[in-house]
């Protein structure tokens, strides 16, 4: 039996997007400077009007999406051999099969815009343009790491990026307040705040949607909806599971997450809606996610695996970018194919990196308490040691 | 501006008053409120990314007034009127303090914190150390902490412990008014998350206000404690409120030659150990008296702290804590009474440690 959104973005296999070659060819290699492709329609709550199905795509931005999702495609791999191996611990929460919705969204934004999201966060932390093995060594948690080794897997930052957060729905209300700071500022930017499907019921999310629509904050709540809140199917946790609905007087619109052109034009057209200072928009993009919640849930005992197949079969977003490309002359499959093997090197190299990169020494346990403060001793396990924060 | 019209009238009315008699450094009288009115009103005038919001800050000028004229002052985008949402509303402001601005947030009573609590303790307090240094969160929480008159249990509780015990928050508690404008301005500056207990009951209160301590700048050093009355005998040591109650207790004693040291701790997050330490040091015997719950209070742990320290060697005597009694707080005048320390306790419980009958 399969989740609501699964059944969604089954639904859109019936009208898969199509394909229209535009632009002449040149060169020898038979390749088109640029494309345009219809997308599947978006659903509109409160919206006269949403964005356009028709996206145009040039080569390069189709090659760096491609590229972009293939990283975060392997890196995401990388890691889950790693939690196996048991050099990553604790949390692990895989983003394989929802790369377009980061990469489609930040195609749409600046790196002065701003994104916060939750925990299932090492593919936006790659696309706020913390590099692979910097993150990969944070999972491993050597000083090499992003945070040092002290975050680990939720708790990412970077430049605009407030991580990596790891209370469910605890980012909404912050993504709100970091657009009120935007919009105090007379800033022109947006904020991005994610949650998925389970966060989507959280009281926070609700009170959070109503200070943004009276205050007019620039915020774009995107709900990136997989099917599952951990291991319960949608319809089981939200008597509505239209969540680009939820926000009543918030306008919303659903896109397909797992087509990356749909993706970044629903994110334009949601980022146009907030800087023109209409207030928030919700942005729900249907999408799925391969592997079980974190690395301690195989994914298998609340889905059928059936179900999981079919979607890497038919609706992987990796390939579906793929598929078009090649179809419409936009890249050739050997480029491409070059590409799969250009990232899987840099993600090997990295990962041997993160492997043995070491550790922080004991004493920087004590730092990063406070900012600008002359150093304090601070306790550690017993009455008789202690550290300096510096 | 109302509320600084009244200051100034105060201030020229008492330094009328006290310009032929001595050469004190006493400018004027100010009440809790007023001084806390004033620090915010500074720290606002100072810095433009300073800003105030919580339930009926502005229009209604505060709950407790302690907001008056600021949002006339400085309007709507600095002085801000939430709806009654805890969680997302001290969750925005922390957004807003990551994203660089300098937030007030206000809680109407600190019992109300606790359906924000996730978003200090876990957003706010524990993210410059997850980031490793990357992410820091410039946010003031403030708010009456701990009892009042008649509100019954769910709006008497002291929050003293259950924030000073999270590492990456800093958590203050003033007493007089000095230390609320100083120590309120410091939280405001420091560019740390700081939780400030204020004490509805101290906002009447009227105290002398220093020459310093009425300029621009004065700021009360967060992590200090101060010693309000020298003492050889037994040294009490309090925050908030209960400062009031010790001095009280000390000047009772004093009449039977008994001369008690008192500790106003200021704040509770980091505490002042080396001041606790010397006083011990000095008159061997230690009394913490709060008005919060007896387990696992700020009592329990300065305990725990001087059994550790070299401070241990000099006691003649177990340190002692007066607390709150270890109740829901009851809405009855006599119960109300009789589940926090008055100065009887206080009294009692030194002669208890100096082997007085």
């Amino acid at each position: 039996m399969l989740s609501c959104a699964a059944r969604l973005v089954r639904a859109q296999i019936q009208s898969k997007p199509t394909a229209c070659w535009v632009v002449a060819a040149r060169g020898y290699a038979d390749v088109v400077e640029e494309t345009t492709f219809t997308t599947n329609e978006y659903a509109l709550h409160k919206l006269d009007e949403g964005p356009s199905q028709s996206v145009t795509v040039t080569r390069d931005d189709a090659l760096k999406y491609y590229r972009q999702m293939q990283t975060i495609r392997r890196m995401e791999t990388a890691a889950g051999n790693l939690y196996k191996s048991k050099v990553i611990r604790g949390f692990c929460h895989l983003y394989s099969g929802q790369e377009a919705c980061a990469v489609g969204m930040e195609a749409a934004l600046t790196p002065d815009d701003h994104v916060i999201t939750a925990y299932r966060a090492h593919g936006w932390t790659y696309t706020r343009g913390v590099p692979p093995v910097n993150i990969l060594a944070e999972l491993t948690g050597r000083k090499t790491g992003c945070a040092k080794g002290k975050g680990g897997s939720m708790h990412m930052y970077g430049n605009n990026f407030y991580g990596g957060n790891g209370i469910v729905g605890a980012q909404v209300p912050l993504g709100a307040g970091i657009a009120l700071a935007l919009k105090y500022n007379g800033s022109n930017n947006v904020c991005v705040a994610l949650y998925g499907d389970g966060a989507a019921n959280q009281g926070q999310v609700f009170e959070t949607y109503n200070m943004a629509k009276l205050w007019d904050l620039p915020c774009i709540f995107v709900c990136e909806n997989n099917g599952y809140g951990m291991g319960t199917a949608v319809e089981r946790a939200s008597a509505s599971t239209d969540y680009y609905t939820r926000g009543d007087y918030v306008p919303g619109l659903r896109a397909d997450g797992m087509d990356v052109l749909a993706v970044r034009e629903a994110t334009r057209f949601a980022a146009e809606w907030c800087r023109s200072g209409k207030g928030p928009v919700i942005l729900e993009v249907a999408t799925y996610r391969y592997s079980g919640h974190s690395m301690s849930d195989p994914g298998t005992s609340y889905r059928p695996r059936e179900e999981i197949q079919e979607m890497r079969k038919t609706r992987d977003p990796i390939t579906g970018l793929r598929e078009r490309m090649i179809s419409a002359n936009l890249a050739t499959a050997e480029e491409l194919k070059q590409i799969d093997l250009d990232v899987r090197a840099e993600i090997d190299k990295a990962v041997e990196q993160a492997k043995t990169d070491p550790e922080l020494p004991v004493e920087e346990m004590y730092t990063d308490i406070f900012v600008d403060e002359p150093p304090f001793k601070v306790r550690g396990t017993n009455p008789f040691m202690y550290g300096m924060s510096k | 501006m109302a509320a600084l019209q009244t200051l100034a009238r105060r201030c020229s009315t008492s330094m009328l008053k006290r310009h032929f008699s001595v050469s004190s450094p006493v400018a004027a009288q100010m009440t809790v409120r007023d001084a806390l009115n004033t620090a915010i009103n500074e720290e606002m005038k100072r810095d433009e990314s300073v800003f105030l919001l919580g339930e009926e800050v502005a229009e209604y000028d505060g709950a407790y007034k302690v907001s008056r004229g600021l949002w006339r002052k400085y309007g709507d985008r600095r002085v801000m009127d939430t709806p009654i949402t805890e969680m997302g509303f001290a969750g925005i402001a922390v957004g807003a303090a990551m994203a660089g601005l300098k937030p007030i947030c206000e809680f109407m009573t600190f019992n109300f914190s606790m359906q924000a609590i996730d978003q200090v303790v876990n957003s706010a307090a524990k993210t410059f150390y997850m980031s490793a240094g990357k992410q820091t969160v410039p946010i003031v929480f403030r708010g009456p902490n701990g009892a009042a008159a008649g509100v019954a249990a769910q709006h008497s509780q002291c929050f003293a412990a259950w924030y000073g015990h999270c590492p990456g928050l800093k958590v203050v508690s003033p007493y007089s008014s000095e230390d609320a404008k100083g120590l309120l301005k410091s939280a405001i500056r420091d560019p740390n998350p700081v939780v400030c207990l204020e004490n509805e009951l101290m906002y009447g209160t009227a105290f002398e206000m220093s020459e310093e301590a009425m300029s621009e700048d004065f700021l009360v050093p967060i992590g200090k404690a101060k010693i309000e009355r020298e003492g050889t005998h037994c040294t009490l040591v309090s925050h908030s409120k209960s400062v009031g109650l010790c001095l009280e207790a000390a000047q009772i004693l004093e009449k039977e030659n008994i001369f008690c040291e008192v500790i106003n701790l200021r704040t509770i997050r980091p505490m002042d150990e080396e001041t606790l330490i010397n006083s011990v040091k000095k008159t061997n015997h230690l009394v913490t008296v709060e008005g919060g719950w007896p387990q696992f209070g700020v009592g329990a742990e300065i305990v725990a702290k001087i059994m550790e320290s070299d401070a241990f060697d000099y006691l003649d005597a177990p340190v002692y804590r007066v607390t709150g009694a270890d109740v829901p707080m009851p809405y009855a005048a006599t119960l109300e009474r009789a589940s926090l320390p008055g100065p009887q306790d206080v009294v009692t419980v030194v002669k208890k440690s100096l082997h007085i009958q």
